[in-house]
């Protein structure tokens, strides 16, 4: 038995050092990451970087040019209202990656308090805690925001990722405390606590810092998720709402014309996927380097 | 066997009670009157208000409220419509639509991912191996509504292989391009899970033996390692089912399919908010159902599950 344990203990040493060297050599995390540092440039300075290139104001909008195709001024084109559609895209980076973050940390915050106390105490906390995870669980994602978002009487960037983490924060906690659980079996907690260690001490110190590494690659991808789902809301009228820019508006608009004015759906289109693309590639390079099985 | 199936209704039970109040709960509670707004401007008599809070039982506790709610629930009463029809009679005629679309989606999903999966699990490591990984992520990163209007563009519009939108022209033309572009998005998910266990089983001592005695490759990977490996993807698949009924809200919504979701669609385009509750309400807990039953299922195929 203890032979086994201190085999798994060092195996995971080495995996945890290993995450770093396996990540270093792999292409696919160097680029999303420097495309997800270039997307939050965009999101720090749309101004800027729009006015760089033409029309740095998104609410700068003379109907007369409604719906020219990209051109020397503008160069992804103009909308239906005649507002530069580089400038809007720009500026929708800041609301998607806000929201994206802002929904996956609340999901941490939650994931990682309730996901320790369950897998850390166990017993009672542990089965309510899992009932919640099964309710929650039990919405198919983007049904349950819809029915809260079609209540709610004002739909901003804040309320609407509070909503989404309301919905995002199960999977996470389960995986939270799967690690705890195991983490916990480990010599060197049994050991703090034969030391005598208080229990805030042994998780803050020694538990968490080695089980929040599969939660974080998860969390990463799902910036992501959550990003495609704000789109698909507001996409489908439950979502943001004017003043608000984002893409998904962009692309809501975008749909009623794109027999004569395709540009305003490539362009949001690109930059949506394109965000995803990297979020999804980067937590895939973390996690792919955490279980180098690389099965899920 | 029936330990096993009475802790899986249970599990139901509570998890049914907690989503339906928490529906309620952000639907029926939220602050505002809903009686003082049907006048107008112009109050209401007081007899009016009276006899409404008392049709709709306003003036009861919350729990009563959300009680007769469940009840009216069990008795498939998902409430009516603005013009006073009832939503789930507007919901049967509809099922058919939806199910048939889901079921299509779904079969694309397991042959695609199957085939994808086997390939990539063939040709593990090499560019093939990658292209499909990459291909598969990078069709999930993409908005389902873009693909649906490029797709009605490309495949409809300019081409014209199939019709834009609408269903007239039946199964199986009209039904193919949005049902392959549902299934699109679990084909990451499905190909991984099948390339990862082609992988393991390639390495396994029967597949040692099957080359050891000669058995021609083609007969191998067809039968046995296509057999083994297929498990896994089948389970993922089934409870893909649950999320297929609700996953096609936008797509019947863009190719002006009238299935449930389609209804869905419009309802919250036109801001009908009784409805949309009623038919989401509707999906979610047939997508709580299916999932109970393709767990009793798969736990009658493999004993395994039980246990878990």
């Amino acid at each position: 038995m203890t032979e086994q344990l201190a085999a798994k203990e060092i195996s995971t040493t080495v995996s945890r050092r290993g995450v770093w060297t396996t990540v270093r050599r792999r292409p696919q995390f160097w680029i999303s990451l420097a495309a997800l540092i270039l997307l939050l440039l965009i999101a720090a300075v749309p101004g800027q970087i729009a006015g760089f290139f033409g029309e740095s104001d998104p609410r700068v909008c003379p109907l007369v040019e409604s719906n020219q195709p990209p051109s020397a001024g503008h160069p992804f084109g103009t909308d239906i209202q005649g507002c530069d559609v580089m400038a809007n895209v720009l500026h929708g980076t800041r609301t998607s990656l806000f929201i994206g973050l802002a929904t996956t940390s609340v999901c941490l915050v939650v994931a990682v308090t309730l996901g320790t106390i369950a897998g850390y105490f166990g017993g009672l906390a542990d089965r309510i805690i899992a009932r919640l995870a099964d309710v929650i669980l039990g919405f198919p994602f983007l049904l349950g925001a819809i029915v809260v978002l079609n209540s709610v009487p004002e739909r901003t960037p804040l309320i609407l990722s509070l909503v989404l983490a309301f919905f995002a924060w199960p999977t996470l906690a389960r995986l939270v405390r799967s690690s705890v659980r195991s983490v916990k079996e480990r010599e060197f907690v049994q050991a703090a606590h034969a030391v005598g260690f208080s229990h805030a001490r042994i998780i803050l110190g020694h538990v968490l810092p080695n089980s929040l590494a599969p939660a974080l690659a998860v969390a990463t991808t799902m910036v992501g998720g959550v990003i495609v789902a704000e789109a698909t809301l507001t996409f489908l009228g439950v979502g943001l709402t004017q003043p608000s820019i984002s893409w998904g508006l962009q692309l809501s608009v975008a749909q009623g014309y794109f027999q004569t004015a395709i540009h305003t759906l490539i362009f949001p289109s690109i930059l949506l996927t394109a965000t995803v693309l990297s979020l999804i590639a980067l937590g895939d390079a973390l996690r792919d380097a955490l279980d180098p099985k690389g099965r899920s | 066997m029936s330990r096993f199936l009475l802790r899986r209704v249970i599990e139901l039970v509570i998890v049914f009670i907690g989503v339906t109040f928490i529906i309620y709960a952000a639907v029926f509670s939220l602050p505002g009157d809903p009686i003082a707004s049907m006048g107008g401007d112009r109050p209401l008599p007081d007899n009016v208000v009276a006899r409404l809070r008392a049709e709709y039982r306003l003036d009861e506790p919350l729990i009563m409220q959300y009680l007769h709610y469940l009840g009216g629930l069990l008795t498939f009463d998902l409430g009516t419509t603005y013009d006073g029809r009832s939503i789930a009679d507007q919901l049967a005629a509809r099922w058919p639509t939806t199910i048939a679309l889901a079921l299509t989606a779904w079969a694309l999903e397991l042959f695609i991912g199957v085939v994808l999966g086997l390939v990539a699990g063939l040709r593990y490591g090499t560019l093939t191996d990658r292209t499909i990984l990459f291909v598969t992520v990078l069709a999930t990163s993409i908005p389902v509504f873009v693909m649906g209007v490029s797709a009605q563009l490309i495949f409809g519009l300019e081409l014209g292989w199939v019709p834009i939108a609408g269903t007239s022209e039946g199964w199986p033309q009209a039904y193919v391009l949005p049902a392959l572009i549902v299934a699109l998005y679990g084909l990451a998910s499905a190909s991984r899970l099948m390339r990862g266990s082609v992988v393991d089983t390639l390495r396994s001592d029967f597949v040692r033996t099957l080359v050891a005695k000669g058995m021609p490759s083609r007969q191998i990977v067809g039968v046995h390692v296509m057999r083994n490996s297929a498990a896994p993807v089948l389970t993922f698949l089934a409870i893909e089912l649950g999320f297929l009924l609700g996953g096609t809200i936008v797509i019947e919504g863009i190719f002006n399919i009238h299935g449930v979701g389609g209804l869905l669609f419009d309802a919250i385009r036109t801001q009908q908010g009784p409805l949309v509750v009623g038919v989401a309400t509707a999906l979610i807990l047939v997508f709580l159902v299916v999932n109970v039953l393709v767990d009793v299922l798969s736990s009658v195929l493999d004993p395994r599950i039980r246990h878990d």
